[in-house]
């Protein structure tokens, strides 16, 4: 029950982009077409799912306090070691996709190494280590791997549905006769912010 | 001192028609996420001119030493050791505003102003150049914040810097509200996308078709 009630609040209630705004600049530039959207949005969920369990034994067997060995605390290390893991299971993300989905990398084209410095999947290791440690009983803690892998699925699917979302309102917009200087980024601004408030009624969202 | 005219477009492009968030679209996510106030604000935008300035000399003095296959990492190395610096610095001297910015300084590492400029800009130019693009463009980015945030904060709880604007009686007598919706998420795009508006319409280059 626990993790299924993290896994939907990760979902809905702290939606990285509604809610924490991570990721935000490959989701305005990718969000023009629905298919594209799917793509980079599962690569993203991919990629935090792989990420986030290793962060998280990385941050408790190595670098939170006491864990390496008594009175050593290297946390301080965590933003160095965390975008250097992210960066290099990118890089075999992109070969794997090379070799076995031509289609999907020749659509993501600039966008797959531009994975490695998305904020959703630096903030979701950072927010794991936030959660880390609170307290059980707590709705968003992380206790174990489990909920490590759970929460990164959740938060996935959640920037999926948004960049999804936010694609296909502008497939429609194209069609419709907007003032010359909202075209383009600004409207989608405007865009994102509805969308952003109609999520909002899901923060007091209970399981 | 005078400046050349490259380096002085190097210096105010940025700040104008140019900037890094409203018309490069970059480092959006934590020009949202830190808005709600202006103090937080203000901090991040510094934290952001600081290490965009360092890390564009810093990558500038490499660039020719630097294999081009493996210059991404070596960015990302400059850059994670210099927010780390940042982050330690504010925890030491500004508790406050570091527990109030949370994990968005440490996602100025991913912040793609950083990995713009370096790229785009650091890799073929000197470093004194590079210094000033980056301070340009880490300016042009806090004019962004502190635009945003003085609205949200002045609108949604009648304060800026914490200091008090509009709670007094005789405001709140006359019918003013504190819109409270200021202060959550959607409101920080919604008053982005209004200055994208407001620049574009003055500035008919910039438009879309």
């Amino acid at each position: 029950m626990d993790l299924l009630s993290l896994f939907v609040r990760s979902i809905f209630v702290d939606n990285m982009i509604f809610a924490f705004f991570l990721g935000m600049c490959s989701y305005l530039a990718v969000s023009k077409s629905v298919k594209t959207a799917f793509g980079l949005g599962l690569a993203v969920t991919f990629v935090l799912v792989v990420t986030l369990p290793v962060n998280y034994l990385l941050q408790t067997k190595v670098l939170g306090p006491n864990c390496l060995a008594d009175g050593v605390d290297l946390t301080f290390l965590s933003f160095i070691l965390f975008i250097a893991v992210i960066a290099g299971i990118v890089q075999l993300v992109e070969m794997v996709v090379e070799k076995f989905a031509p289609a999907l990398y020749a659509s993501l084209g600039i966008f797959l190494p531009l994975i490695a410095v998305n904020c959703a999947i630096m903030g979701g290791s950072l927010f794991m280590q936030q959660r880390i440690g609170l307290e059980p009983t707590d709705p968003k803690a992380i206790t174990d791997i489990v909920s490590a892998i759970v929460y990164a699925l959740g938060s996935g699917i959640g920037w999926l549905i948004a960049i999804v979302a936010l694609a296909a309102v502008r497939e429609k917009m194209a069609y419709s006769n907007v003032p010359p200087a909202l075209r383009g980024l600004g409207i989608t601004f405007i865009v994102v912010g509805l969308m952003a408030m109609s999520f909002m009624c899901f923060s007091g969202l209970k399981l | 001192m005078s400046l050349s005219k490259k380096n002085k477009e190097a210096f105010l492009n940025p700040l104008t028609i140019n900037n890094p968030v409203t018309v490069q679209v970059l480092g959006i996510c934590s020009a949202l996420a830190v808005t709600a106030q202006l103090e937080p604000a203000l901090v991040m935008g510094l934290a952001v001119t600081v290490i965009v300035a360092v890390a564009n000399v810093v990558i500038s003095l490499l660039r020719n030493t630097v294999p081009n296959r493996i210059r991404i990492i070596v960015q990302l190395v400059v850059v994670a050791t210099l927010v780390t610096l940042v982050s330690e610095v504010l925890k030491a001297f500004a508790y406050d505003v570091s527990v109030q910015l949370s994990v968005y300084v440490g996602l100025i590492i991913t912040n793609c102003i950083l990995m713009g400029r370096l790229e785009a800009f650091a890799m073929q130019n000197g470093p004194f150049e590079s210094l000033l693009d980056g301070i340009g463009s880490g300016l042009g980015y806090a004019k962004i914040l502190v635009i945003v945030a003085f609205f949200r904060e002045l609108l949604g709880s009648g304060k800026l810097l914490g200091f008090n604007i509009l709670n007094y009686d005789c405001i709140q007598n006359a019918g003013y509200q504190n819109n409270g919706l200021m202060l959550l998420a959607p409101m920080a795009l919604i008053i982005c996308g209004c200055i994208i508006w407001w620049e574009r319409a003055h500035n008919k280059d910039l438009q879309e078709k």
